[in-house]
C-alpha cells in the first residue's frame, strides 16, 4: 500500500487518514516541525492575535446574521432587538463591534513590526503584498459592516465614502450609481452591502489569510535580528537558532492571547463605545436621509486617510492622495534599498524616518477625528501628509546611503 | 537600539490599553449649543433614583415621547418591581407586560403641532450623553420670539416646550461682556431665578437627574449586568493566564 504522505505508515485512525490525506505531514510542516527563531519578542504576537480576532469576528458575525434584518425599514430596530431581546445578543454584538476596532489595532501593530524588522525584504515581498491585500480587504469589510446598523453615521459615512468614487475621471458618477444600486443610498445599497459583508469579502479575506500563512511558511519567519535561521542548520537539518512552533510558540502565544482577551474584555464589558471611538453616539440615531449631521467623521482606523483627504481643497486630488498613501505601502520592498533588514543594525537615517512616519500617521489619525473648523488643523494635516509621503518618496535615497552596523551570524 | 531591551513586552500592552480606556472614558459626549455643561454623576445602580425617574418619565415625557425599544417587563426587572406593579403604575398605554413604551400621539399630528415629531427616547442617552440631557433640561428660558415662548441654551430654537416649567419656575440667562482672546464677547455666566417653581433649584436638579438616570438605563438596560459579568470574565482570564504562563515557563526551560 502506498502512502501519499510518506509519513506515519502505522496503523490506527491516524495511519488510516495518513494513507489518504497528508494529515501528519501537514501537522509537521506547519506546527510541530515548523521552526521559528527562538528570540521572537513582544511585536511577534500580533499575527496570531489577528487570527484570533478573525475567528471572533466570524463566529459573532454568524450569530448576528441570525437576527439582523438587512432592510432599510428593519435594520436599525433589528440591531436593538439583538441588544435587548436576544439572549446574549448584546455580548455578541459588542464583541463584533469591539472586534472591528481591535482588528485594526492588531493589524497596524503587525504592519509596524514588519516595517521595523524588514519583514518585507527579499524573499518576503510577496508575503508583504498579500498582507497589504488583507489590509485593503479588511478596510472594505469594516466599511461595509459599519453601514449595516443603519444609524446616522452608517448612512452619512457611506455617503461620504461612496462619493469618493465619483472622483474617478470620466465614469465617476455612473460608478457611484452602480455601487449604490440607486440614485441615493437606500435599502438597495444596504442589501448589497450586507451580501458583500457576510459572504464575498469574508471569503476573500479567508483565502488571503491562508495564502499569507502559506507564503510565510515557505520563506520562514525572520525574527527581530533579521537573520535567516535556515542558513545555519545542525546535522539533522534543524535550524540551530530555530525552535518548533509547537510547543514553544503555541504556549507563548496562548499567554499573549489571554493578555489580549483581558484587554478586549475590558472594552467589551466596561467601555463598549470606547468614548465614542468604537461606537459613535450619532449611530444610535436611525438613518435619516433628510437630516445631514453637522460632522461626519469616519471610525478612528480610517482617520489618517480622512485627514489627508481634507487637507487638499480638491476632492479628486484628495481621493488620489488617499489611494497613493496605501499604494506606497505596497511598494515598500522596492523603495527600501538597504540590505540590512532589522532596525537593530540599520543606520540612524531609517530609524529617524520610521519615527517620522509613525508620528505623522498617528498625528493624521488624531487630526482626522477633529472637526475641520480650525485652520491650524488643516495646515497641520498638510504638514503631516507631506511627512507621510516624504518617508516613501525619499526612501530610495536615504536607505541607499545608510551606514549600517554588522549583522551577527547567529541570533543574539 | 530603540526596541531591543525589555522596554516593550507583554506587560506594556494592558497598561497602554487601560490608559487609553481611562482617557476615552473621560471624553465628553456629543454636545450642541453653547449653554452650561455642568458635570453630573449618573448611577444606574441606584434603584430608587431609577424608580423615581421612571415615574417622572411616564408623567412628564411620555405624553409626547415614546421609548419604543423598552419593554415593560424588562423595565420591571431593572426597577426591581413586579410586573403587576409596573403595569398598574407605569403602563397607561400598554396592555401586556411585553409591550414596549409606545405613545398614543400620531406622528402626523405631532409633526403639525411641533414642526417635527418628538424623537423616540429609547437611545437618546447614548446619542446625546447623560451630561447633555441633564443640562438641556435645566437650560430653558423665556423667549417671546419662539412659538412655545421658551428657548433653550443647549439646543437653540428647540421645538420642545418647557414641560417642567411648573416645577422649575422661570429663570433668565445672565451674560457678561468679556474679552476672549482679544475679542469682546457675550459670555454666559449663569441662570438667575425669576420666579420660583414648585421645586427648589436643588430639588429640580435631583428631579432631572432621576429622569436622566432612567434614560441611561433605557438606553442600555443590560449595562449593570454587563459590568458585573466583566469582572467575572476578567478574573477568570487572569487565573487562566497565570496557568498558561506557568506552562510556558515549563516548556521554555530548555531554550537558552
Amino acid at each position: 500500500m502506498s502512502s501519499t504522505s510518506g509519513e506515519n505508515t502505522g496503523g490506527g485512525l491516524i495511519g488510516w487518514i495518513d494513507a489518504r490525506f497528508p494529515l501528519t505531514k501537514l501537522m509537521k510542516e506547519h506546527i510541530t516541525e515548523y521552526y521559528a527563531p527562538r528570540n521572537f519578542n513582544f511585536w511577534y504576537v500580533f499575527g496570531v492575535l489577528a487570527l484570533v480576532v478573525l475567528v471572533i469576528q466570524l463566529v459573532t458575525g454568524i450569530f448576528l446574521t441570525m437576527y439582523y434584518q438587512p432592510s432599510a425599514e428593519e435594520a436599525f430596530a433589528s440591531v436593538e432587538f439583538i441588544m435587548r431581546d436576544v439572549e446574549w445578543g448584546w455580548l455578541i454584538r459588542y464583541m463584533h463591534s469591539t472586534g472591528a476596532s481591535f482588528f485594526f489595532i492588531v493589524v497596524y501593530l503587525h504592519m509596524f513590526r514588519g516595517m521595523m524588522y524588514g519583514s518585507y525584504k527579499p524573499p518576503r515581498e510577496l508575503l508583504w503584498i498579500i498582507g497589504m491585500l488583507i489590509y485593503v480587504v479588511l478596510m472594505a469589510e469594516a466599511f461595509l459592516g459599519y453601514v449595516l446598523p443603519w444609524g446616522q453615521m452608517s448612512y452619512w459615512g457611506a455617503q461620504v465614502i461612496i462619493s469618493l468614487f465619483g472622483a474617478v475621471p470620466g465614469i465617476g458618477d455612473a460608478l457611484v450609481e452602480w455601487i449604490r444600486g440607486d440614485y441615493f443610498i437606500s435599502g438597495a445599497t444596504l442589501n448589497r452591502f450586507f451580501a458583500l459583508h457576510v459572504i464575498a469579502v469574508p471569503l476573500a479575506l479567508l483565502l488571503l489569510v491562508v495564502l499569507h500563512i502559506m507564503a510565510l511558511h515557505e520563506v520562514g519567519s525572520l525574527g527581530p535580528d533579521g537573520i535567516e535561521i535556515k542558513e545555519r542548520k545542525d546535522a539533522s537539518g534543524k535550524p540551530l537558532d530555530g525552535i518548533a512552533f509547537h510547543p514553544y510558540y503555541t504556549s507563548k502565544d496562548l499567554v499573549a492571547i489571554i493578555v489580549f482577551l483581558i484587554a478586549f474584555s475590558a472594552v467589551v464589558f466596561f467601555a463598549p463605545q470606547f468614548g465614542g471611538l468604537f461606537l459613535k453616539p450619532a449611530n444610535f440615531e436611525p438613518a435619516n436621509m433628510l437630516k445631514t449631521p453637522d460632522y461626519i467623521p469616519p471610525v478612528w482606523y480610517f482617520t489618517p486617510y480622512y485627514a489627508m483627504l481634507r487637507a487638499v481643497p480638491s476632492k479628486g486630488l484628495g481621493a488620489l492622495l488617499m489611494l497613493l498613501a496605501i499604494v506606497a505601502l505596497f511598494l515598500l520592498p522596492w523603495l527600501d534599498r538597504c540590505r540590512v533588514r532589522s532596525i537593530r543594525y540599520r543606520g540612524w537615517e531609517f530609524k529617524v524616518a520610521l519615527g517620522v512616519f509613525v508620528v505623522s500617521f498617528i498625528a493624521l489619525g488624531w487630526l482626522g477625528l477633529q472637526p475641520a473648523t480650525e485652520a491650524i488643523y488643516i495646515y497641520a494635516a498638510r504638514f503631516f501628509t507631506a511627512l507621510y509621503f516624504a518617508f516613501f518618496i525619499f526612501m530610495p535615497l536615504y536607505t541607499a546611503r545608510e551606514r549600517t552596523r554588522p549583522v551577527p551570524e547567529r541570533l543574539t | 537600539m530603540m526596541v531591543r531591551g525589555k522596554l516593550l513586552n507583554f506587560r506594556v500592552l494592558p497598561v497602554v490599553l487601560i490608559t487609553l480606556l481611562v482617557l476615552a472614558h473621560g471624553r465628553p459626549a456629543l454636545s450642541a449649543g453653547y449653554g452650561p455643561m455642568e458635570p453630573v454623576s449618573i448611577d444606574v445602580s441606584n434603584t430608587a433614583a431609577l424608580q423615581r425617574g421612571a415615574r417622572n418619565f411616564v408623567n412628564y415625557c411620555m405624553g409626547c415621547h415614546s421609548a419604543e425599544f423598552m419593554r415593560f417587563n424588562r423595565l420591571a426587572e431593572g426597577l426591581q418591581l413586579t410586573e403587576v406593579q409596573v403595569m398598574e403604575n407605569l403602563a397607561f398605554t400598554a396592555e401586556r407586560p411585553h409591550d414596549t413604551m409606545q405613545i398614543a400621539m400620531r406622528m402626523s399630528d405631532a409633526e403639525r403641532w411641533f414642526g417635527q415629531p418628538p424623537p423616540d427616547l429609547s437611545l437618546i442617552a447614548r446619542v446625546r450623553g447623560t451630561t447633555w440631557l441633564y443640562n438641556f433640561l435645566r437650560s430653558y428660558y423665556p423667549d417671546e420670539s419662539r412659538p412655545t415662548g421658551m428657548n433653550n441654551l443647549n439646543l437653540t430654537g428647540t421645538s420642545m416646550p418647557h414641560v417642567l416649567w411648573e416645577l422649575q419656575g422661570e429663570q433668565r440667562p445672565v451674560f457678561e461682556t468679556r474679552g476672549v482672546g482679544g475679542v469682546e464677547r457675550e459670555v454666559f455666566v449663569g441662570f438667575e431665578q425669576v420666579s420660583p417653581g414648585l421645586l427648589t433649584p436643588e430639588e429640580y436638579d435631583a428631579f432631572v437627574r432621576d429622569i436622566v438616570t432612567f434614560l441611561s438605563f433605557v438606553g442600555e438596560p443590560i449595562q449593570l449586568e454587563r459590568q458585573r459579568l466583566g469582572v467575572i470574565v476578567i478574573a477568570f482570564l487572569l487565573v487562566f493566564g497565570l496557568f498558561a504562563w506557568l506552562l510556558q515557563q515549563e516548556i521554555w526551560k530548555d531554550v537558552k
